[in-house]
């Protein structure tokens, strides 16, 4: 089994992921430069968090029209897993493989800390080693992490149990005070309808380690690579 | 023929706009009362076409795939023929 992290100008989380999947998982990944666009050989492919491209015009929307993310297409095509993670999500939104857009924040500030999510549905290859309902933690480094999506779209995105993760407080509710960035329905995280594109704002990279706080994060790279041995 | 268009990039209608929010707060601390404010992006592209129904096709097209985001963004396109 091998994982693609991908490189693009500006990416900078790319490392913090490849050494959580090494070191802390224990399986083979490898980064990959935008420019290669091969991803023959990989199994699944993280887009990691960053700023790709200075943010320029909006955040993901320049990386999201790279050739490489015709070869991510393709390999989400297979049923193999994607997962985009902050800059990552941006990417995937633009690119048009995940539904809605992320937007400046509510409040138009950066935001760097802790955040309390719900887990919605463990029906993912990304959510499998978790509980449903489970309320878990991870941190947020984002300025444009507002999830935006038409009302017809957030429907949909409810009735097939796209949501994955949910901005929450302490007691696992739904309130304002914990939606760090205004996002419609204190979305955190979803995947596509064929369940293997995951986007979320959020860093389970930054939460795989307890030294590090927490290591819920950990548990998303492990169901996904239980997913990959599973079915690759 | 050289053609510039101007390409207005707003918000939807509904969406929230921070950028304009703050402004709006800051304007209020400065003592200017206004009812709202909404920030936009101007793009000026200058372009070779056959003719204005070509350029402004191609622009549009361009604000479809990049400029803009059609999820979340309204745009209009204003042509005018450089000499």
């Amino acid at each position: 089994m091998k994982i693609a992290i991908l490189q693009f100008g500006g990416t900078n989380c790319d490392l913090d992921v490849l050494h959580v999947l090494k070191d802390v998982v224990g399986v083979d990944a490898e980064t990959v430069w935008y420019k290669q666009e091969d991803l023959t050989g990989f199994d699944g492919v993280v887009v990691p968090g960053g700023f790709s491209y200075g943010d320029y015009l909006r955040a993901g929307a320049i990386a999201a029209r790279t050739p490489i993310m015709n070869s991510v297409k393709k390999l989400a095509a297979e049923g193999k897993p994607v997962l985009g993670i902050c800059n990552g999500f941006q990417i995937l939104t633009e690119a048009r493989v995940l539904e809605g857009a992320l937007t400046t924040n509510e409040y138009p500030k950066f935001r760097c800390h802790w955040t309390n999510l719900r887990v919605e549905t463990v029906n993912t290859p990304f959510t499998s080693k978790f509980r449903k309902g489970e309320i878990i933690r991870m941190p947020i480094a984002h300025m444009e992490g507002q999830f935006y999506a038409e009302e017809k779209t957030l429907a949909e995105l409810d009735e097939n149990d796209q949501v994955v993760f949910r901005y929450v407080n302490e007691n696992g509710k739904v309130t304002d005070a914990a939606n760090p960035n205004g996002s419609l329905e204190n979305i955190a995280g979803i995947v596509n309808t064929s369940r293997n594109i995951f986007g979320l704002m959020p860093h389970p990279e930054r939460a795989s380690e307890s030294i590090l706080g927490s290591d819920d994060g950990l548990r998303v790279f492990e169901s996904m690579v239980d997913y990959i041995t599973e079915n690759f | 023929m050289q053609y510039q268009a101007t390409v207005r990039i707003e918000q939807k209608a509904g969406m929230l706009d921070p950028e304009g929010t703050t402004a709006k707060r800051a304007l209020g601390q400065l003592g200017y009362q206004v009812s709202s404010v909404k920030t936009a992006k101007l793009y000026e592209i200058v372009l070779e076409a056959e003719s204005a129904e070509i350029a402004e096709q191609k622009v549009d097209e361009m604000c479809q795939k990049l400029i803009a985001n059609p999820i979340i963004h309204n745009y209009t396109i204003d042509l005018k023929e450089l000499n």
